[in-house]
C-alpha cells in the first residue's frame, strides 16, 4: 500500500472534478446509505448486539435532584439487592456531562455537583425494565450550596475565556475613539436563550470488552477525538479501545464529545464481564449532555449619514458550568462581514450551574448573526435606506480584519439574486402596511456568512481487480451526506459508475479524518479521497508509461494515447491500494475563506394572538462547488428549519432556584414540526472556490442557519412594526410590544 | 406471550413492564423501529397495529396478543423497498434517518386515514374526501419529529406516493 499527500499551499486549479469526465459530481443522486436508512436496516449504535445471543445487559443511570453541592454518600444497598441488578457504578470519576470537544477528557463528577439532572452513578440489571426500576433506589445524600443558575445573576463576575474557536477579544483601530465621533450611533443590546441540540437519537452506546480490549459501538461525530477521550477517562491506552459508528442519528454538535454514558457502560461492561448497552432518556439528554449557551450581546455601529461604517462593535456575554471555559463566539462573523476602520469584538464568560455549554450547529453564527443582523435591519430602517442597499455600502474589498484577500466572496451577488426571486423590489417600506384578514404580512432578509474551516484528513481508497472500489476512513455521516459524496468524489476521478464505489465510515481502526463538525467534513475528508484517487491514476499511468495527465478514466476504463482499455485487465488481478492524506496549508492560511448566503422570509403575524407564522423563506448560497445538490439542499432546508426554531419557539427554561431544565423533553422544547415549515427555497450560486481545497468546495451544512433567524425576525418588524430583540419571538413578546406601543402612543 | 409481527407469529417471554417498542428492539432484534423520547411525543417508534398508526412506546407489550403489527421491516427490505420507503429515498425525505423509519409508517397509516376521510386540523370541511394538499400532510405527520428537519422533502414524498396511488 502506498501513500499520497496534498499539502495545500496553492490553489490548485482546474481539475478532473471539473472535466467531469464520468459526470456524477455534483449530481443530486441518492443517498449511498439509502435504502438501508428506509428500510431500518441501518444499525445505530444502541442496536449492536441485538439480539446475538450475547448476553447483554442493560444500564440506566442515576442523575442529582440538586443543581449544586457536594455528593456526601451514595448508598446502593437497596438497588443491589433486587433481583436482576447486577452491578452499580459510584466511582466519582465518571463524567458530570459530555466532553466538550476540545477536552483531552471529560471533566469527572469528583464529588461534585455543578449543574441539576447531573449523572452521579449507573445501575446495571439484565433487562432494561429492572434496571429503570432499580435506579430510583438508589439514594445519593448531599450537601447542597448556593447555585447561581442565571445568566444575569453571573454577569458580574464574568472573565475573560482567553483563546478559543478564536480570541475572545480581537480589535483594530480606537473603536471608542471612532464611535465617539460618528455621526450616527447605534447601539443596542439582544438576547438569545439556551437552546438544545435535541438530534433524535438519544445518547447511547454499546460497550464490550474482550478481555482489555474494549470495542464501544457509539453515536459520536469526531471518532479520532472520542476514542481519546474515552481511553482518558478509563485510564488506559487509546489503542486498546476500537469505537464504532457507521451510523449517526443526528449530532448537531450534541455528540461532539464523549458523553457518560460510554465511560459509565464500558466501566460497567468491565466488572460485570458482560457487554453493557445504555442510552439515555430523553430528559437525561436535555440535562447531562450539553446545550447552546444563552447570550446577551451588544451592537454598536458608528457610521455616517449614508450608512457608511467607520466603528463597529459587537460584545458577547455567555455562560458555562464552573471550570468549563468554552464560549460561544457570537462575534465571529462581525470580524470580517462588514468594513469599517476601528473595530472591536469581545467575548466574556459567566460562571453558571448548568450542564456543559459547548458547539450547536454553527456555533458562534447562529446567535452572533440573530443579533447582528437584526441591528443592521434596525441601522437601514432608522437612516431610511434599503436594508440590502446598506449592507453594499459596507461590503469590504478585502478582510477588514487584517488584509488578507478573500478566497471568494459572492454576498452581493447572492443578496441581489435573492432580490430578484423574492421579489424584494414589492416590499413595504413601511412596517404593519399589509392585512390579510387577521394576518399581518411581512418580509425581511439578512446576511448569511460562515467561516470556512479545513483540517487534515486521510482516506484508504482501494482499485479493485474486478473494477469495483472501496473508501475506507474513520469519517462520520451524521446524516449529512458522507457516504454519498465520498462515494461520488471517488466515482468521478477513478471514472467508475457510482455503484461500484462502497465507502466504510465510522470505525477507528480505518484512516483518520477529522470528524463532522464545523462544516468541515465534506471538504477535509473528500479531499482526501481526492488525494488518494490521484495516488492511484498516478500508478494506472505508470502501467501505461504515460503522464497522469494525459489519462482519461470513464466507465471502468482508461484511456491514453487514444487506447481504451478496461481497468479490469490493466489490473490484472492485482489492487491498488493509496491512502490519501489532505493537508491544508497556506492557500488556507494566505487568504480569508467563508461561504456566504443572503436570506428572504415572507411571515404572518396574527395581529390577535401574536403569533407569527413563517409563510415563505429563501436561502440562496454561495459555497464553492455543491458536491451533491440533493444533499446540499437538504442540509440547507435543516440549516432553515433550525433558525425557524431558534427564533420562534426554543428556548430551555432553566428553574432559577434548583437549576432544573424545566422543560426536558420533545414536548416542551419546541423543535420545528412538520406543520411549522412552509415548502422552502435554496438556490446554489456557481461558484469554485480554489483556495479553499482541491475540491473547490466550502462548508455548506451551517451556512443556511447562519442569520437566517434575523431574516425572520426583521420580517415580524416589517409585520408588525414591532422591533423584538429578546429572542425567541414567542407570542407574548409580540403582544407585549403592542401593549408598550399603545401605552407610548 | 405470543406477538404476530409482520405476519410471523413470536413466542415470548417478557417482564410484563415492557413496553412494544422495547419488545421490538431488545427481545425481537427489530431495531428498524426507533425510540426517541419513550414518551410519545417524536414518533419515531411508530408501528402499525390493525393497520393503524400506533407509537409503539406508549403501550405495553402484553396488550397485543391478538393484534397484527407491522413494523418497518416488514414494508420492504433493500431490492424490494414498499412505495413509500423508494419515494423517501427519491426525494431525500431524510438525513441521519433516525426518524425515517417511524416518518414512513405513519405516512403509510395516514393515507389509510385520508382514503377513509377522517378529516384533520387542517381539512376545510368535516366529512367529505380529503384532498392532501401540502398543509394537510404538514399537519397529519406533525406527530413525527425530523430534527434534521427533511419536512419539505416528506410532504414531497408522501404527496407523490398519493398522487401516483400507489400505497
Ligand atoms: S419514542 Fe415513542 S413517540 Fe418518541
Ligand atoms: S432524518 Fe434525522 S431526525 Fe429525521
Amino acid at each position: 500500500m502506498s501513500e499520497h499527500t496534498i499539502q495545500m499551499d496553492k490553489p490548485i486549479g482546474e481539475t478532473r472534478l471539473d472535466r467531469r469526465v464520468q459526470d456524477v459530481i455534483g449530481k443530486g443522486v441518492a443517498r449511498h446509505e439509502g435504502p438501508l436508512k428506509v428500510s431500518g436496516r441501518a444499525t445505530y449504535a444502541y442496536e449492536n448486539l441485538a439480539g446475538d445471543g450475547k448476553n447483554v445487559a442493560y444500564g440506566f443511570i442515576v442523575t442529582s435532584t440538586i443543581g449544586a453541592g457536594k455528593i456526601k454518600r451514595i448508598d446502593a444497598v437497596a438497588a443491589l439487592g433486587k433481583a436482576g441488578v447486577l452491578h452499580v457504578v459510584t466511582d466519582s470519576d465518571g463524567p458530570r456531562a459530555s466532553a466538550d470537544p476540545g477536552d483531552k477528557k471529560p471533566t469527572a463528577i469528583n464529588g461534585q455537583i455543578t449543574h441539576y439532572g447531573q449523572p452521579v452513578a449507573l445501575v446495571v440489571a439484565e433487562s432494561f425494565e429492572t434496571a429503570r426500576d432499580a435506579a430510583k433506589l438508589v439514594t445519593v445524600e448531599y450537601e447542597p450550596t448556593e447555585g447561581t443558575y442565571a445568566l444575569e445573576d453571573a454577569q458580574d463576575k464574568a472573565f475573560d475565556p482567553g483563546q478559543g474557536v478564536m480570541p475572545s477579544i480581537v480589535k483594530k483601530g480606537d473603536f471608542d475613539k471612532g464611535f465617539a465621533a460618528a455621526e450616527i450611533k447605534f447601539d443596542q443590546t439582544y438576547t438569545t436563550t439556551s437552546q438544545s441540540h435535541s438530534a433524535m437519537e438519544p445518547h447511547a452506546c454499546v460497550a464490550e470488552w474482550n478481555g482489555d480490549e474494549l470495542t464501544l459501538y457509539g453515536c459520536y461525530q469526531l471518532v479520532s477525538t472520542n476514542v481519546g477521550q474515552l481511553a482518558a477517562a478509563l485510564g488506559i491506552d487509546k489503542s486498546h479501545i476500537r469505537m464504532v459508528n457507521p451510523y449517526i442519528g443526528g449530532g448537531f454538535g450534541g455528540k461532539l464529545g464523549i458523553g457518560p454514558e460510554s465511560v459509565f457502560a464500558a466501566k460497567a461492561a468491565k466488572v460485570v464481564g458482560r457487554p453493557v448497552k445504555l442510552a439515555l432518556t430523553r430528559q437525561q439528554v436535555y440535562q447531562d449532555t450539553s446545550r447552546r449557551t444563552d447570550t446577551i450581546q451588544r451592537i454598536r455601529i458608528g457610521c455616517d449619514r449614508n450608512g457608511v461604517i467607520n466603528a463597529i462593535s459587537h460584545d458577547t456575554l455567555c455562560g458555562n458550568t464552573p471550570g468549563d471555559t468554552v464560549f460561544e463566539p457570537a462575534g465571529i462573523s462581525t470580524v470580517f462581514l462588514y468594513d469599517g476602520e476601528n473595530r472591536l469584538i469581545t467575548h466574556r464568560l459567566a460562571e453558571v450551574n448548568v450542564v456543559l455549554a459547548s458547539a450547536m450547529r454553527a456555533p458562534g453564527e447562529a446567535v452572533g448573526m440573530l443579533a447582528l443582523e437584526n441591528a443592521m435591519d434596525e441601522l437601514a430602517e432608522q437612516l431610511g435606506i434599503d436594508p440590502i442597499e446598506l449592507r453594499k455600502r459596507n461590503e469590504p474589498k478585502v478582510d477588514p480584519q487584517d488584509g488578507k484577500p478573500f478566497s471568494s466572496r459572492m454576498l452581493v451577488e447572492c443578496m441581489e439574486e435573492g432580490a430578484k426571486r423574492f421579489g424584494w423590489a414589492d416590499r413595504s417600506k413601511v412596517p404593519g402596511a399589509r392585512r390579510e384578514g387577521e394576518w399581518l404580512i411581512g418580509t425581511g432578509m439578512a446576511a448569511a456568512s460562515r467561516k470556512n474551516l479545513l483540517q487534515k484528513a486521510s482516506a484508504k481508497v482501494e482499485l479493485r481487480p474486478d473494477g469495483s472500489a472501496t473508501i475506507e476512513t474513520d469519517m462520520t455521516d451524521i446524516g449529512t451526506g458522507t457516504y454519498t459524496i465520498l462515494s461520488q468524489i471517488a466515482a468521478e476521478m477513478l471514472g467508475l459508475p457510482l455503484d461500484k464505489v462502497a465507502v466504510t465510515l465510522g470505525d477507528s481502526d480505518l484512516p483518520q479524518a477529522p470528524g463532522s463538525g464545523g462544516s468541515w467534513g465534506a471538504n477535509s475528508s473528500g479531499s482526501s479521497v481526492y488525494a488518494a484517487c490521484e495516488g492511484i491514476i498516478e500508478k494506472i499511468a505508470a502501467k501505461l508509461g504515460v503522464e497522469p495527465a494525459g489519462l482519461t478514466l470513464k466507465d471502468g476504463t482508461v484511456i491514453a494515447d487514444n487506447k481504451q482499455t478496461a481497468l479490469t485487465e490493466l489490473l490484472a488481478g492485482e489492487p491498488i491500494t493509496v491512502t490519501g492524506t489532505f493537508k491544508p496549508g497556506d492557500a488556507f492560511k494566505g487568504t480569508h475563506q467563508a461561504s456566504y448566503g443572503a436570506h428572504f422570509c415572507e411571515v404572518a403575524v396574527n395581529a390577535v394572538t401574536g403569533e407569527t407564522r413563517v409563510r415563505r423563506l429563501m436561502t440562496v448560497a454561495a459555497a464553492g462547488r455543491i458536491l451533491n445538490e440533493k444533499t446540499a439542499t437538504s442540509q440547507s432546508y435543516g440549516g432553515q428549519i433550525f433558525g425557524i426554531g431558534a427564533t420562534l419557539t426554543e428556548e430551555l427554561v432553566v428553574d432559577p432556584r434548583t437549576g432544573l431544565i424545566v422543560n426536558h423533553d420533545l414536548a416542551e422544547y419546541h423543535v420545528p414540526v412538520n406543520a411549522d415549515v412552509p415548502q422552502l427555497e435554496v438556490v446554489f450560486l456557481d461558484e469554485r472556490d480554489h483556495a479553499a481545497s482541491p475540491l473547490a468546495s466550502k462548508g455548506i451544512g451551517e451556512l443556511a442557519l447562519s442569520g437566517v433567524g434575523a431574516a425572520i425576525s426583521n420580517a415580524i418588524h416589517n409585520a408588525t412594526g414591532i422591533r423584538l430583540r429578546d429572542y425567541p419571538m414567542t407570542l407574548d413578546k409580540v403582544l407585549a410590544g403592542w401593549a408598550a406601543g399603545k401605552q407610548a402612543a | 406471550m405470543r406477538l404476530t409481527i409482520n405476519g410471523v407469529g413470536q413466542e415470548l417471554d417478557l417482564d410484563i413492564r415492557t413496553s412494544l417498542l422495547d419488545a421490538l428492539r431488545d427481545h425481537l432484534a427489530l431495531t428498524g423501529t426507533k425510540k426517541g423520547c419513550d414518551h410519545g411525543q417524536c414518533g419515531a417508534c411508530t408501528v402499525l397495529i390493525n393497520g393503524r398508526r400506533v407509537n409503539s412506546c406508549l403501550t405495553l407489550a402484553v396488550m397485543h396478543e391478538d393484534d397484527e403489527i407491522t413494523t418497518i421491516e416488514g414494508l420492504g427490505q433493500p431490492g424490494n423497498l414498499h412505495p413509500m420507503q423508494e419515494s423517501f429515498l427519491q426525494h431525500d425525505g431524510f438525513q441521519c434517518g433516525y426518524c425515517t423509519p417511524g416518518q414512513i409508517v405513519s405516512a403509510v397509516g395516514m393515507l389509510d386515514e385520508a382514503k377513509k376521510g377522517w378529516p384533520s386540523h387542517a381539512s376545510k370541511d368535516l366529512d367529505g374526501t380529503v384532498s392532501l394538499d401540502n398543509a394537510e400532510i404538514s399537519e397529519r405527520m406533525s406527530g413525527n419529529i425530523c430534527r434534521c428537519s427533511a419536512y419539505p422533502n416528506i410532504v414531497d414524498a408522501i404527496r407523490d406516493v398519493n398522487e401516483k396511488g400507489a400505497a
